[in-house]
């Protein structure tokens, strides 16, 4: 099988080969990737038109929704000056940065042991950190619930930036995994012949080459914060303490209330860091999703 | 020359003596076991422990707050006995994932043969298709909320233009779960276009040339030579998607909170209900999210065997 690394490089080179021959075949597919914009951007334009006209004219059935003709910010400053907005934001910026890099540096840790190491059980438990991937947190949320109740951790962020990483390591560390073993072991050796410890062959030869690895886990482990729900919704009930993704839905709809400008400026605003992580790194996105999977 | 050995052996007496630590951590397995460690004490307090005791807690009568006595099966018993919303939910569950997984699986066929074609703008196609799946879940639901609008949904609006009267999405019975589905499948068919297209990518392009020399036309192109190649990632690609559709939770709890009338529940939007809602009976809804177990195990089980295998 490839190597991850390898698969890494063949989808950051994602060159389109085939080219369109036939008349038909050229046509099918510009409709083909119309429709398909079409349908996944559709939402999108709908948050911009939303977020950027007047209430007057959101709830105006006489007037042609799709376009906006009385612009306006209003939404945005009022997102910022009468709601909890911009603590959100800094609490998702806290959680994220936090349980993403500690995630990431003991998934390394973990991943590097699990598998350039040989000792009993490593197998095992690098199939079993593998399982704990695959099991999802609407699985776990109660329980989870009660144990940080008696942690004393409920309506604090630490109990997210704990709790985050159950599902960040698993991931990571199988991703790591992958990569790690795609770097070959005479490297490392040299490097302990010329005098290095372990450790320090670790950290100068195999982290650096491992740094796509790396930087993809990271991405991944950003967005998994970022977008996570659940766990924020259970454990979270003060306003100054809530994420993004639980304070939006559940502050800008009251009761029968739907803010829905503001809805729409506050998903657009939520929306923009993980879009502009991605414009730049599109191309590690799937090696990351399924080469640790696929080709671990 | 003959004072090559001893050069060499001198070299390895000059290497310093270790000391006790760099002993250790210059050894393979208690080196190992140490860089384990801390990944290991974090998954064992906050997952492997909640899960054993949320066994415990779906044995038993707890209530938020309320650490309650073994009850034995009971709680599985009231709900496969008693409880028509439970075996509702079941269905729910099993009817949107099969159906959605079927779905976004054809569409990401398609989506990933477009844009395997080279064509200009091809980059940003990439990118632009890719954003339901990364933005986040919730605040893109806020958007289809808002188009499922029972009084200003621009569906209806449009539909009205050409003298249709839209249904009011979210709240007649099998509309609200179409509602469900059509946005699960916006949100996943990215996952699967973007991983069968990265799988496309890496099949040897002198395959394809051989298989043109044989005549082949570009459709038996695809089924004989993209399919077989593709096929590993097809199928872990599936198994996760199942995984995460059959758990799913955001795109219902944002839309319908299960509702209307408990007609759209999935187990965890209905084990939140039970066990955080309302009377907050956390071992009712302990039992109900462990009720997906079984089958995620399966699952599992199936993703194991195909990755050994392979």
């Amino acid at each position: 099988m490839a190597s991850p690394a390898g698969v890494t490089r063949a989808v950051a080179e994602i060159k389109p080969r085939a080219r369109p021959r036939r008349p038909a075949h050229a046509i099918l597919t510009v409709t083909g990737t119309a429709g398909f914009l079409i349908f996944t951007l559709f939402p999108f334009y709908w948050m911009v038109v939303t977020a950027f006209k007047s209430d007057a004219e959101i709830y105006d059935l006489s007037k042609n929704p799709y376009l906006i003709t009385s612009f306006t910010l209003q939404h945005f400053v009022n997102l910022f000056t009468t709601t909890n907005f911009p603590r959100w934001l800094l609490n998702s910026v806290i959680v994220s940065v936090i349980s993403t890099v500690a995630s990431v540096v003991l998934s390394i840790l973990a991943g590097y042991s699990l598998a350039r190491l040989r000792y009993r059980g490593a197998g095992a438990i690098g199939w079993g950190i593998f399982i704990t991937y695959l099991i999802p947190p609407t699985l776990l949320f109660l329980p989870l619930t009660a144990v940080m109740a008696n942690l004393g951790l409920l309506n604090k962020i630490w109990g997210l930036i704990l709790s985050y990483p159950t599902f960040l390591i698993p991931f990571c560390t199988w991703l790591l995994m992958g990569y790690f073993k795609g770097i070959p072991r005479e490297l490392e050796e040299s490097a302990i012949v010329d005098g290095c410890t372990r450790l320090q062959a670790m950290y100068r030869v195999v982290l650096p080459l491992a740094l796509p690895g790396i930087l993809s886990a990271g991405i991944f482990a950003f967005t998994l914060s970022w977008n996570e729900y659940i766990y924020a919704l259970v454990f979270i009930s003060d306003s100054a303490t809530k994420t993004l993704p639980i304070g939006v839905p559940s502050e800008l709809i009251r009761g029968d209330a739907f803010f829905w400008g503001e809805l729409m400026a506050g998903a657009l605003l939520g929306s923009v860091p993980v879009a502009v992580l991605y414009s730049f790194f599109v191309q590690h996105f799937v090696s990351g999703l399924t080469a640790g999977a696929v080709k671990g | 020359m003959a004072s090559a050995p001893a050069g060499a052996a001198s070299l390895g007496r000059r290497r310093p003596r270790p000391t006790l630590t760099a002993g250790i951590l210059d050894r393979e397995a208690p080196l190992g076991y140490i860089l384990l460690l801390p990944a290991l004490v974090i998954l064992g307090i906050f997952l492997a422990y909640p899960f054993a005791f949320g066994i415990w807690l779906a044995l038993s009568d707890s209530t938020i707050g309320n650490t309650g006595n073994f009850i034995g099966l009971a709680n599985f018993q009231y709900l496969f006995a008693h409880d028509p919303i439970f075996l509702r939910t079941v269905t729910n569950t099993f009817e949107y994932t099969f159906v959605t997984v079927v779905i976004k699986f054809g569409l990401g066929l398609a989506m990933a043969a477009v844009l395997n074609v080279n064509f200009r703008f091809n980059r940003f196609a990439r990118a632009a298709m890719l954003l339901p799946w990364i933005i986040p879940t919730v605040l893109s639901t806020l958007a289809w909320l808002w188009m499922f609008d029972s009084t200003f949904s621009v569906f209806n609006w449009t539909l009205k233009q050409v003298g249709i009267k839209g249904p009011i999405w979210l709240g007649q019975g099998s509309w609200a779960m179409a509602s469900l589905m059509l946005v699960n499948i916006w949100r996943g068919t990215p996952f699967f276009g973007i991983s069968l297209l990265a799988a496309m990518q890496t099949v040897p392009q002198d395959l394809y040339e051989a298989a043109a020399v044989d005549g082949a036309t570009s459709f038996r192109r695809w089924l004989h030579v993209t399919v077989p190649m593709i096929r590993p990632v097809i199928l872990i690609v599936t198994l996760l998607s199942i995984i995460l559709t059959f758990a799913d939770f955001q795109i219902i709890w944002i839309l319908t909170k299960g509702g209307p009338v408990n007609s759209t529940h999935v187990f965890a939007t209905y084990a939140f209900q039970t066990g955080v809602q309302g009377a907050g009976d956390i071992g009712i809804g302990a039992a109900i999210s462990l009720v997906m177990f079984p089958f995620l195990c399966l699952v599992i089980a199936v993703v194991l065997w195909l990755l050994r295998r392979e």
